[in-house]
């Protein structure tokens, strides 16, 4: 199945689980779908492991494990009620996909560089992908870990950040400025690739660059992936609403249409560009 | 007990090889040995507690048994959620090792006392805690972490030096000890600081005192033999060099009262933190906090009396 494929089906299913469940944090998922469709089919191994730092955009995620049919979409219908398995950020020893139960921003990054060291100690070539937002680089223990796995040379480690440029209640430039993004990660020791997070063609090519980056050895890899929270939802594109607010029935259906829109002229596109 | 603790993990790599040691950036004069022999398995992760007990989570995750090394505050407090979190939700067995529990680090001051890490970790899913007495305690409670599968927290400190002519063989490590038997008051502590008890000088003070020592939390059973003394002497010390709340005196009170057992004088000995507002050696802050010394004899004496 093409990428565009998926993620068109991604998105309908995290759409529907939201719904039903009358949840926020639907800008989240919107701003990472793509990031994780890519992660999961154009470059991640079975062997590999991801960490979804950003914990709050878990749907998205159950959503990725229930089209691979590694969570029961049966099941998946408890999400955020009472008794499920599958709360609103990510669950303690639940699901083996999920290695930790990330959500307390600022401790993904860390928790990779830890497996990473472990595979590299048991002499193992499997790798870690963690997406972290751009909000939990205020935390401290974002950049404790970055120096060390700067300091290390982790290149079993991908970092890619979900740059949507908002926060909890504000922009991130507004709120404790995180540019110049790209020169701090530098300065930090990464290799740092920036890329349009939404875009496939980006994304790959991003991945192409960095593959040959860590061949290297030397430095370790920060993807900044450019999104829009709400992406590809006007009424919740770019809004801070779009991390709290769920869907009423005219909204879902606005959703819906204008996310099936979206699939059908990237559909076209690939078409006449193949 | 630092010494003895470096031994012990060298001896114990020797014996497995699935261990890695994470300095906090300390160890000065007593991690060395270690970093000889675990070689890439020794990782200093700076001064970054947060990211090292994460780091610590993932490496578990992996398979490897990572003992977390620093002093006892930075590693209970600075990194408190991470400990909840990372670990003992998802119950890695990460071994952590606090240097310094009480007012180990003496004239160094308030920043550098752990007066409050037994509480915080107390108050942890899944977390044992070892608290060893003696320099023979220590590579005992380390074995015994090394077999147990949960989080745990070991409390290092100055060992006690207990004098063989008034307990005779300490037996070895466990949940609870009885170290003497007296005549008219259990007494009941955590740690080293037990040993000032027989620094005191004083043997008739000393006759009146039936002294237990808990190596472990959350508290076992409490041994028969114990709660009949106590039953019987209905006088109970706790000594402790950590604050009363979420310490082992409340560990206590509750373990007796839900089994029906009311003593008629319970006496929390406890750290107060800093009643003069002036800094001193840790035998200088025991004798303050009426854990060691004159004040510690003049205590008793006075809980005898009444």
């Amino acid at each position: 199945m093409q990428l565009e494929e998926r993620v068109f089906s991604l998105k309908k299913r995290f759409l529907a689980m939201y719904k039903a469940a009358h949840a926020g944090h639907i800008g989240s998922s919107l701003s990472c779908a793509e990031l994780l469709v890519f992660l999961k089919h154009a470059w991640m191994r079975a062997e590999d492991t991801f960490v979804l730092s950003k914990g709050h955009a878990v749907a998205a995620l159950y959503a990725l494990l229930a089209e691979d049919n590694a969570i029961d979409p049966r099941e998946l219908a408890s999400f955020y009620g009472d008794g499920t398995h599958f709360p609103a950020l990510p669950p303690v020893n639940t699901l083996k996909e999920i290695p930790f139960a990330t959500g307390s921003l600022g401790h993904g990054l860390s928790l990779s560089a830890g497996m990473a060291l472990g595979a590299v100690l048991n002499q193992s070539d499997r790798r870690f992908f963690c997406l972290t937002s751009d909000g939990e680089l205020d935390e401290g223990s974002t950049w404790e870990a970055a120096l060390f796995i700067a300091h290390h040379k982790l290149t079993n480690l991908v970092w890619l950040i979900d740059r949507n440029r908002i926060q909890g209640i504000g922009g991130t430039e507004e709120v404790l400025s995180l540019e110049p993004l790209d020169a701090k990660l530098e300065a930090f020791g990464f290799h740092v690739v920036i890329a349009d997070g939404h875009d496939f063609t980006s994304l790959l090519h991003a991945r192409d660059v960095s593959t040959r980056a860590l061949a290297k050895q030397e430095r370790p890899i920060a993807i900044i992936a450019n999104t829009i929270k709400g992406h590809g939802i006007r009424y919740m594109q770019d809004t801070v609403d779009s991390h709290y607010l769920p869907m009423d029935d005219a909204q879902y259906e606005q959703a819906l249409d204008e996310v099936s829109q979206a699939h059908a002229a990237a559909i076209a596109r690939t078409r006449d560009a193949g | 007990m630092r010494d003895e603790f470096a031994a012990t993990m060298v001896a114990l790599f020797q014996q497995r090889r699935d261990l890695v040691f994470i300095t906090g950036d300390v160890g000065y004069m007593a991690v060395e040995g270690i970093a000889a022999t675990f070689g890439k398995r020794f990782v200093n992760a700076g001064i970054a507690e947060q990211n090292m007990v994460s780091l610590a989570a993932g490496l578990a995750r992996e398979g490897h048994l990572p003992w977390v090394y620093t002093m006892a505050t930075f590693l209970a407090l600075r990194p408190y959620e991470q400990i909840r979190t990372d670990v003992c939700l998802h119950q890695l067995p990460v071994k952590l090792v606090g240097n310094g529990g009480g007012y180990g680090y003496g004239i160094m001051g308030a920043t550098h006392h752990a007066l409050e890490d037994v509480g915080a970790m107390r108050a942890l899913p899944h977390m044992r805690l070892y608290l060893p007495l003696t320099t023979t305690d220590v590579p005992q409670a380390v074995d015994l972490m090394a077999q147990d599968p949960l989080p745990n927290y070991l409390r290092l400190n100055v060992a006690a030096k207990l004098p063989k002519e008034l307990v005779g063989d300490v037996t070895p490590f466990a949940p609870w000890r009885k170290l003497k038997p007296g005549g008219t008051c259990v007494v009941i502590g955590m740690g080293p600081v037990l040993g000032n008890l027989f620094q005191l000088g004083d043997q008739a003070l000393l006759d009146d005192l039936e002294i237990w020592n808990v190596g472990m939390l959350p508290l076992e059973e409490i041994p028969a033999a114990l709660l009949a003394s106590i039953r019987e002497k209905q006088r109970v010390v706790i000594m402790e060099e950590h604050y009363r709340a979420c310490g082992l005196a409340e560990a206590l009170s509750y373990a007796l009262l839900s089994q029906g057992v009311c003593p008629r004088s319970f006496t929390s000995l406890g750290a107060k933190g800093y009643p003069s507002g002036r800094y001193g050696s840790q035998r200088w802050h025991q004798e303050e906090n009426e854990l060691g010394g004159r004040a510690l004899r003049s205590r008793l004496e006075s809980i005898l009396r009444d």
